[in-house]
């Protein structure tokens, strides 16, 4: 896979107090930092340590992940929603890079 | 290991008391909608019964992954496959859209029928063949390696193309009768030190466990799979080596006369059962 690639799956519309299932996945080999190339040298660790998913600025749901966590890390939560607003979603990898995508919600 | 490995599955073969596990009494329905076909009356000639998809030998946690099109990762391949699809490579300035244009009409069925026969080159096509002889005869660009990871994602676009639709392939055309019964002897020949053949475990034992294994009827219709193991795409030919690599045998090149005359046979095998491509399995 090349560059990461964040995607989410989020209702578009809920009731109010409804409480709505997150779906979340990003593209990423989750490189563990144990494995060894074809020549004996360690392949250095290159993973997502971090998942942060925001509603409104206030946080929902966040979580940091070890080498352990398998290649194109799946999370899925739940949030109550109280108030439309906007859902921003955060993964930061190990070399400093930072992918974010946002998902809006109505309540009807 | 080896031995071990043998002489256990020769105890749960002659003890006949262990516990056979047998194929998850299960219904797969991709994201609600699209009806998968996991069971169904073997063709004539079929020693088996009943076809059973591989999804029904996997735990309740693989079999979730692949009903939900979002969670399953194969998804992610066929999504760089729609990319290499639109990209244009070669000295003849095109992609694959430039003639085939859209993918979800013009390949809808093609993953279902394929192996093909092919006059031109007097043998039959897979996906991957029929790929990279239009990437040289039209594209001008270099055919992939095998396994090279756009090859995988690309018959991994073109076989969920077909999502759904049940295996049917073609056995008049050419010499595919032939490259059936070629097939079938290869399907039927024990080989390597475990002195196995593939019969051997997808036919007279699928439901039963080889240590660890749940062993399935090893039917073809999810081609190129992921598998959680390797957290990647396998494709049909990588798995056939694996196989034979398992029995402790010389394994044939890819794409070799006996591996193509294998595809024949066995995907005739799984005539019916829906392409389920990307399957998820162990």
């Amino acid at each position: 896979m090349a560059t990461p690639k964040p995607r989410v799956k989020v209702p578009k519309t809920a009731s109010q107090g409804e409480v709505i299932t997150i779906k979340t996945l990003i593209s990423h080999p989750m490189e563990s930092g144990q494995r060894k190339d074809k020549d004996g040298n360690a392949i250095p660790r290159q993973i997502i340590n971090k998942f942060t998913c925001e509603f409104n600025g206030q946080v929902v749901f966040s979580c940091d992940m070890d080498p352990a966590v398998s290649a194109n890390p799946y999370m899925e939560f739940t949030a109550k929603i109280n108030e439309p607003g906007t859902f921003k979603f955060t993964w930061v990898d190990d070399d400093g890079s930072v992918f974010e995508t946002e998902n809006k919600i109505v309540i009807e | 290991m080896a031995i071990c490995a043998i002489s256990g599955f020769l105890s749960l073969a002659l003890g006949g008391t262990v516990m056979a596990g047998g194929p998850a009494d299960d219904k797969l329905v991709i994201d609600g909608e699209i009806e998968i076909i996991t069971r169904t009356a073997a063709p004539d000639g079929h020693p088996l019964g009943e076809l059973i998809s591989g999804w029904h030998y996997r735990t309740e946690e693989t079999r979730a992954l692949e009903a939900d099109s979002f969670q399953n990762p194969g998804m992610l391949y066929v999504e760089r496959g729609a990319e290499i699809w639109n990209t244009v490579e070669g000295d003849a300035g095109k992609s694959c859209a430039s003639c085939h244009e859209d993918a979800s009409e013009t390949m809808k069925g093609v993953g279902a029928s394929y192996p093909k026969w092919n006059e031109a080159a007097g043998k039959p096509f897979n996906i991957e063949l029929q790929i990279n002889e239009c990437r040289e005869a039209n594209m001008g660009a270099k055919p992939y390696k095998f396994d090279a990871a756009d090859q995988k994602a690309l018959t991994t676009y073109i076989k969920h193309q077909s999502l759904g639709m049940p295996v049917g392939i073609d056995l008049s055309t050419g010499a595919m009768q032939e490259w059936w019964d070629k097939g079938k002897e290869v399907y039927y020949t024990r080989t390597g030190q475990l002195n196995l053949a593939c019969a051997t475990c997808h036919e007279g034992y699928n439901g039963m466990f080889i240590r660890a294994d749940h062993l399935s009827q090893g039917n073809v219709n999810g081609f190129p799979t992921y598998r959680l193991k390797q957290a990647d795409m396998v494709s049909l030919h990588n798995r056939f080596r694996g196989c034979i690599r398992d029995t402790r045998a010389e394994f044939p090149p890819a794409f070799s006369d006996s591996l193509m005359a294998l595809e024949v046979y066995v995907t005739w095998r799984s005539s019916g059962l829906s392409v389920e491509t990307p399957a998820v399995r162990q």
